[in-house]
């Protein structure tokens, strides 16, 4: 038998599967992976040494694009790291819409993961439909915000504005007809809430349309059954978080354990798997996205019975409502003082963690009693997934690389900074 | 979730003589410990069942050295967050480093296995050596980036550009030509807001 060598391969930066810009330098014996070694930074951006040079609110359009699937909890983190240094509280009912767009975010995240992972090992029609649910989700975006991914919506403070009353409608145009148009139009006649309250109504169906096409479909669990075991003692002490550490049977969640705004007040449960396979990590993503849906239904409820304010009456930390702005000299003061020269934090350093739908997102904060951070460090939870493809990859195919980059849910934005 | 003053005694009593400094803020435990002390602590804080601290969350590095603007003190630090999930509790390991040809502290990855990464990721934003770390190179930066980006004294548009020359059909690399330039100042109050 002739000799053969292991060779080495070069997978990526530009390989459709690669959720972005992963370059992979593979040692392979065969098609048996041996070695695999990540090469990231393609995508580096220094978020981090950008904004030491912009002041707080300047910084925080720099979070969305970090992980650029859920935008909005990045913000969260980011802004609870600022009030935490402030010693804010919040209105109440900002922390429901903020737990609520948390959620929205979630099922955006694993929407576009499920589609591009299902993809990735050959199921086409998933992509499809869930790119149809998240187009819903982004109008939510659009109405509440203005832009449908890089929101900034959540401020220091509260939130930048109260839900519309109104949701955006289709108009008419040559290729649809009245009757079409009032068909599409349909769920769009109230509010933002309603619009919302209609989605989860819906979404429980079509997370079993996704299920019929994939739990027991035998090709999918030929691939993922069995596929990138991580053992608990293993997945704790790579820094696995989120679903990747519940796939592995701990049922470790910052929402119950740590919790943050209201999360103590509503009612969900955490998804655990038992063998820690791409198979488990499959069903705790589309468990944990009907749990989510749980929890928009409840802030819903809420958010229709209780009216308040949105953010904080301290005009050192949020702007005047504008027309006070244009009529009164204090006001002005504050709007502009504000938006020149930033809001001052007190010194202190601080580490605030919430439960992003890839893990622990975590904002470690050093400021030194400017207007802009001293030093803000990331805590990207896809770093420390990334870390590990090597010990996962060992000893499987080739093909099965694909299999485990998609269940760890990978996107560069976050992992490069 | 374990209460910080409980926490702390239990700490203080299992490293009596490495830590520098004990503090609490914002509902965090902080300590400071020697660099020559950091991996007999982070393995102490790990194994000891008291304690149990079984992921290592983030290592990161700061620069002290426009602190303030009037720092006094060992320039680098390197901050480890470490996290128990057994009981729910958090701790923030510092170390400080002084100013030199060549910052080096000893290296965790042998702990954790998450740390292999995060010191490269500091090695390669500070310049800040760990020693007895297998495979210290440079990760996010570019291939052949020289310096280390997030040391305060390096500017924020870096040293160099790259653009396509059309005369020797290739990406080159060229001193940068934009100015520097700051759109809000950083200040630095004294007393409150």
């Amino acid at each position: 038998m002739a000799d053969i060598k292991n060779y080495t391969l070069n997978f990526g930066p530009q390989h459709p599967s690669a959720h972005g810009v992963l370059r992979l330098v593979l040692e392979l014996s065969g098609e048996i992976v041996q070695h695999a070694d990540p090469h990231i930074g393609l995508l580096h951006r220094g978020t981090e040494k950008l904004v030491e040079h912009k002041t707080f609110i300047q910084a925080l359009p720099y979070m969305d694009r970090l992980d650029y699937v859920s935008m909005m909890c990045n913000e969260h983190a980011y802004v609870l790291a600022i009030e935490k240094l402030l010693n804010l509280e919040i209105p109440e009912r900002a922390k429901y819409i903020r737990v609520m767009f948390d959620e929205i975010t979630r099922i955006l995240n694993h929407l576009l993961w499920l589609g591009a992972h299902a993809l990735d090992i050959g199921a086409m029609a998933v992509f499809l439909y869930a790119f149809r649910e998240r187009e819903d989700l982004l109008d939510c975006y659009e109405a509440v915000s203005g832009a449908r991914m890089h929101a900034a919506y959540y401020r220091p403070g509260g939130v930048y504005r109260d839900l519309p009353d109104t949701m955006p409608q289709y108009t008419e145009s040559k290729i649809k007809t009245k009757k079409q148009l009032k068909a599409l139009n349909k769920n769009r006649e109230g509010s933002l809430l309603d619009f919302i309250q209609d989605f989860t109504n819906r979404f429980d169906k079509c997370v079993d349309d996704y299920e019929t096409l994939l739990t027991d479909n035998r090709i999918w669990k030929q691939r993922t059954v069995d596929i990138g075991i991580v053992t608990l003692e293993r997945a704790l002490n790579l820094g696995f978080t989120g679903p990747m550490l519940r796939g592995s049977g701990l049922g470790w969640d910052l929402r119950r354990t740590q919790p943050y705004e209201v999360y103590d007040k509503l009612d969900f449960k955490i998804p655990i798997g038992k063998n820690g396979d791409c198979y488990d990590r499959y069903l705790v993503r589309v468990a944990e996205m009907r749990e989510s849906n749980k929890i928009i239904k409840q802030c819903v409820t809420w958010l229709k019975a209780n009216k308040g304010a949105v953010i904080v009456d301290d005009y050192k930390i949020a702007p005047p409502p504008r027309e006070k702005m244009k009529s009164g000299m204090e006001e002005l003061i504050h709007h502009f003082k504000l938006f020149t020269e930033g809001m001052y934090v007190p010194e202190g350093e601080v580490y605030q963690a919430i439960e992003h739908p890839k893990g622990e997102f975590g904002i470690y904060m050093i400021s030194d009693g400017a207007n802009k951070p001293y030093r803000l460090k990331i805590r990207a939870p896809g770093f420390a997934h990334l870390s590990a493809l090597n010990e996962m990859t060992k000893g499987h195919m080739i093909a099965d690389v694909v299999a485990i980059i998609g269940t760890q849910d990978i996107v560069f934005g976050e992992v490069d900074r | 979730m374990k209460k910080i003053e409980d926490l702390s005694s239990i700490v203080n009593q299992i490293l009596p003589n490495q830590i520098v400094s004990n503090s609490y803020n914002h509902e965090e435990y902080t300590i400071t410990v020697n660099k020559n002390d950091i991996h007999e602590v982070i393995a102490t804080l790990k194994n000891n069942p008291e304690t149990l601290f079984e992921q290592c969350v983030d290592v990161c590095g700061v620069d002290y050295l426009e602190y303030k603007n009037e720092y006094v003190g060992d320039r680098f630090a390197v901050v480890y967050h470490l996290l128990s999930v057994k009981n729910n509790s958090r701790i923030r390991v510092k170390a400080y480093i002084p100013d030199g040809d060549n910052p080096n502290i000893d290296s965790i990855q042998d702990i954790f296995s998450s740390a292999n990464w995060y010191e490269r990721e500091v090695f390669d934003f500070y310049g800040i050596i760990f020693n007895n770390h297998p495979d210290l190179r440079r990760i996010l930066t570019d291939y052949g980036f020289v310096g280390h980006p997030f040391r305060k004294d390096f500017p924020l548009s870096g040293y160099v550009e790259m653009k396509y020359n059309e005369e020797q059909k290739r990406v080159v690399y060229q001193p940068v030509t934009i100015p520097p330039r700051e759109i809000t100042p950083r200040i630095v109050r004294k007393r409150g807001i």
